[in-house]
């Protein structure tokens, strides 16, 4: 194998797990550490820079970080990455002085953001501090979008949505709430210098099904129906309630209806248990309030009389695993169910929906509806108009949001600045800087911490049940959150290793806890996993190998299970192991910022 | 010293041996020996030794003298018995311990300075004796823990860090130990576990007394470009002439070695002793040959390393004073009072 080349930013930034998982890349270990030093103020800002909403994710994340945590693969529990943000947010002092300077002298640029959900208002956050001239419609007449339509308030306080939300909007956007965009047309002849939509995927789907005409009035959608209570047009839901679905809307919608006084609720998934879309936590907090999840059942008729929905009658299916490893569902035998409903809520889905722009504007779309786009820099077949979010590239959650934006506010720049989109983005880079402090001092702590996942304390379940805006998860309190916060591995500082440096006396393969290092003779990359003290089997973990040593072998380190201990460091007589801190830059628009 | 101590969580897949211990079973506390020391490596190479032979921890029985390499026992092996005891006088305690236990596996632990000067006399000694132990020397030519002065086995001409040069002639314990009557000698470098761990393994099961010299450089005092004891002079002037590895008796026997150059040797317990001729004319057989061998190789600056002699049929000390067969302890009151009738007929004999 060739040896490995640390200075490209993508090599270590894939040790951090959590970094890299992340769409928006938070540095995540840098913020933890923050946290156990009770620098929330600076933990939130790190989280605010990449981003953009922590109080709100802190709660809301689809959290793609956990399930990469080292941690479940040296332990199996994950650190409580996304409860830590919460914490940041609740705990933070005065950010006003940290925000971004917005210079009253304007560019000369005028940018218009369709839809006030996350997407534009980042890209609004991201744009202002350059001198951009930012115009923001949306036909709610607050800004938020789906966090605040579709998010209940039970996990989602609106205060904390609020704060986010106004902080941006305070940056000095024009805002244009409350009305209805019905043509693209329009809004291109008020001559912005770019567009961006951020209008997300606002259709839920329907089911077509046997009696479905009879009972329109007794059907509800998922989304629809969670926005109006949002918003206060429905405050309550009497009698059964069905769920359909298998999604986290799902779970907000049974969990809603319960606290808006339903009678029974249970949710109703076509698909096996495992293979729901919902998060594990969203299945755990429903079925933790009570709510049964019925799985394998098909719905086959709504049943009804004189006009009054009865119930919903169902197929029993088992899921029987294919020779390609998928579920497939075949009839179990069973007779068919009915279970009796006054009221359904649809939660299979939402699809991208633009039928206010029209398709003589030179924005192509796909089959599916979605917006032909470049996946850099989100540009449309019109040059003058990028997408995010949602309504980019079908539903995701509001970190890709953040994600999208910042790349879409890069783009937005260099096209109203005539730069050339692709060749003339910013770059992404890497800094190493050493932690050693003196013979055993290291600048971070390098201790192993034993304990598992700490449990987040909840509100009483009776409270919780009885007032939509009561916030369920208490989170972690400041001692909680500190010991949470030990068991961040700080997969950032690096395992750094200097050849010429090296006596090869073996200290570090002898003291290594986990087994990573060896050194062996040189090969391909496929057999040298093979060669090492413990087998590199997990190949989606790269192998740092070095240059050839004096003795014609090379360093291996697999980076699959290391803990950053440091003990390789500390055992080397030489120096040739540094831990090293290693800052990923991921670009952002700041990054032209004088 | 080390300050961050070493984490338990150990890697997924490591392997569990036939008494369902992994390797870190048979660790010990984290060293407190100045970071790069070739003694660390010996005590993991002992570990992993243990660890593969499947060997219960708890039937150890490992002593020490003082030095360095007399710290090293706090290293490995944590739940065996263990003796640290005064200053050149292992083979005194290991003796006792083996003669009231023979049950226990022996492993002594010590240096150049213990064995070489302050305790030659009882090296040599338990060599004659011929104890079923396993007898290692941490052997870094110099005094670490008194800040490097010259050892007893430094090699004459070799210098100091300071580059005052050593006028006196080496001890060789190899030359020693083939000499009294080890039926089992080697020598290893802390630095080529492939080479040690499979020695130590072959010594610990061997019936008698098996002497490994490891050269096992001093990162702080001899570890420069004057020192024939150094990771590199070593590397460079290292030749091997035999390596063994030890199957037990139910495995199966496995090695990458050319055609012809591995010899199998049957062992009374029913293991295999396995023997890799790396140099084709060396004779392990011959005590004399060997001596020679390694004299000659000195004389040239060379350092001969592996399996350098071994008896498959040696006798210990228990089977030269015909001891009893059970360690002390478990002989019971039959045992040890054979009665009065017994007593009368042993009487009469001197009357």
């Amino acid at each position: 194998m060739e040896p490995t080349n640390i200075f490209d930013p993508n090599y270590f930034h894939k040790v951090v797990d959590c970094q890299w998982a992340c769409p928006a890349h938070t540095p995540v270990p840098e913020y933890i550490r923050l946290i156990a030093q009770e620098r929330y103020t600076e933990a939130y800002m790190l989280n605010w820079d990449s981003n953009v909403f922590p109080g709100v994710l802190g709660r809301t994340c689809d959290r793609p970080c956990e399930p990469a945590c080292r941690r479940v693969r040296t332990e199996e529990t994950p650190v409580a990455i996304c409860r830590l943000k919460r914490v940041a947010a609740d705990n933070k002092g005065d950010v006003t002085a940290f925000m971004p300077h917005v210079p009253s002298e304007k560019n000369g640029k005028r940018v218009a953001l369709i839809g006030a959900g996350p997407a534009s208002l980042a890209v609004a956050r991201d744009l202002l501090p350059l001198g951009y001239e930012v115009h923001l419609f949306e036909q709610d007449e607050k800004g938020g979008g789906f966090m605040r339509s579709q998010i209940p308030a039970f996990r989602l306080p609106e205060e904390v949505l609020d704060e986010e939300v106004d902080r941006i909007l305070d940056m000095g956007v024009h805002c244009h709430f409350g009305q209805e965009i019905t043509s693209m047309k329009a809004m291109m002849d008020m001559n912005f210098d770019a567009y961006f939509v951020g209008t997300g995927a606002p259709r839920g789907r329907d089911l077509e099904l046997k009696g479905r005409e009879a009972v329109d009035k007794h059907i509800h959608i998922g989304i629809d129906w969670l926005s109006s209570v949002a918003f206060g047009h429905i405050t309550e839901m009497k009698g059964k309630v069905i769920v359909m679905g298998g999604g986290n809307t799902a779970m907000d919608c049974c969990r809603t209806s319960l606290r808006m006084g339903a009678e029974s609720v249970s949710v109703v998934v076509r698909s096996a248990f495992e293979v729901m879309k919902a998060s594990e936590w969203e299945k755990d907090d429903a079925m933790r309030e009570g709510i049964p999840i019925i799985n394998n059942r098909p719905p086959k008729e709504f049943v009804h009389k004189d006009g009054k929905l009865q119930g919903i009658i169902f197929e029993c299916v088992t899921p029987v695993k294919g020779e390609d490893g998928r579920l497939r569902y075949e009839p179990s035998g069973e007779p068919d169910v009915f279970i009796e409903a006054d009221h359904v809520l649809m939660a299979i889905g939402q699809d991208n929906h633009c039928p206010w722009i029209e398709r003589d504007l030179g924005i192509e779309f796909d089959k599916w509806d979605c917006p032909t786009l470049n996946e850099v820099t989100l540009q449309t077949t019109n040059p003058k108009v990028f997408f995010g979010g949602d309504s980019a590239f079908g539903p995701e959650n509001i970190i890709w949001a953040s994600a999208h934006a910042h790349r879409a506010a890069i783009s937005i720049h260099l096209f109203c600045q005539g730069q050339d989109l692709i060749t003339d983005r910013p770059p992404e880079g890497v800094n190493l800087i050493s932690t050693k402090m003196g013979m055993h001092e290291w600048a971070y702590d390098a201790e192993h911490d034993d304990a598992r996942r700490h449990i987040v304390p909840l509100v009483e379940k009776k409270s919780a049940l009885t007032n939509i805006r009561v916030e369920v998860e208490l989170g972690f309190d400041q001692v909680l959150a500190s010991k949470e916060a030990q068991r961040c591995l700080n997969c950032d500082v690096q395992t750094v290793f200097t050849e010429n440096l090296c006596i090869e006396c073996d200290a570090c393969v002898d003291i290594c806890p986990m087994d990573c290092i060896s050194f062996v003779a040189n090969e391909e990359e496929e057999s040298l996993r093979q060669q090492l003290t413990a087998p590199a089997d997990n190949v989606d973990q790269d192998i740092y190998v070095s240059n050839v040593l004096p003795t014609t072998r090379v360093m291996v380190k697999d980076e699959d299970v290391c803990l950053h201990c440091g003990l390789c460091a500390e055992r080397c007589p030489t120096n040739a192991w540094d831990m090293q801190r290693s800052i990923v830059h991921i670009p952002q628009l700041g990054s032209y910022a004088e | 010293m080390t300050f961050v101590a070493k984490p338990k969580v150990h890697h997924p897949k490591l392997p569990v041996n036939e008494i369902g211990l992994t390797r870190r079973d048979y660790e010990g506390s984290v060293s407190t020996l100045c970071a790069g020391c070739g003694h660390d490596s010996v005590s993991a190479a002992i570990v992993q030794a243990c660890a593969e032979l499947s060997l219960p921890p708890h039937r150890f029985a490992k002593v020490s003298g003082i030095g360095c390499s007399s710290k090293t026992p706090s290293y490995f092996l944590n739940k065996s018995h263990g003796f640290n005891s005064v200053h050149g006088r292992m083979p005194s305690v290991m003796t006792g311990s083996n003669l009231a236990n023979r049950d226990l596996i022996g492993v002594g632990v010590s240096g150049d300075g213990d064995s070489a000067s302050i305790g030659f006399g009882q090296f040599a000694h338990i060599v004659r004796r011929r104890i079923n132990m396993l007898y290692l020397v941490d052997n870094n030519g110099t005094y670490g823990l008194t800040k490097g002065q010259f050892s007893a086995t430094n090699d004459k001409g070799s210098t100091s860090k300071k580059g005052v040069p050593n006028l006196y002639e080496p001890i060789d314990l190899v030359s020693s130990a083939l000499q009294i009557g080890a039926s089992f000698v080697a020598r290893s470098f802390s630095g080529d576990k492939k080479q040690l761990v499979p020695l130590i393994k072959a010594a610990l099961m061997h019936k008698g007394m098996a002497f490994i010299d490891v050269i096992s450089p001093c990162v702080a005092f001899n570890n420069h470009s004057g020192s024939t004891k150094s990771y590199e002079f070593v590397r460079d002037h290292i030749h091997n002439v035999m390596d063994a590895d030890l199957i037990m008796a139910h495995k199966e026997v496995t090695a990458d070695y050319a055609e012809g150059s591995r010899e199998d040797v049957a062992m009374p317990d029913g293991s295999t002793l396995q023997l890799y001729k790396v140099d084709a004319d060396y004779d392990p057989y011959d005590r004399v040959g060997a001596l020679n061998y390694v004299q000659r190789m000195q004389e040239k600056g060379e350092v001969v390393t592996g399996l350098l002699y071994v008896d498959p049929n040696a006798v210990e000390c228990h089977d030269i004073m015909d001891t009893v067969s059970q360690p002390l302890n478990e002989l019971t009151e039959a045992d040890l009072c054979p009665g009065s009738d017994t007593l009368e007929a042993l009487n009469q004999r001197y009357r």
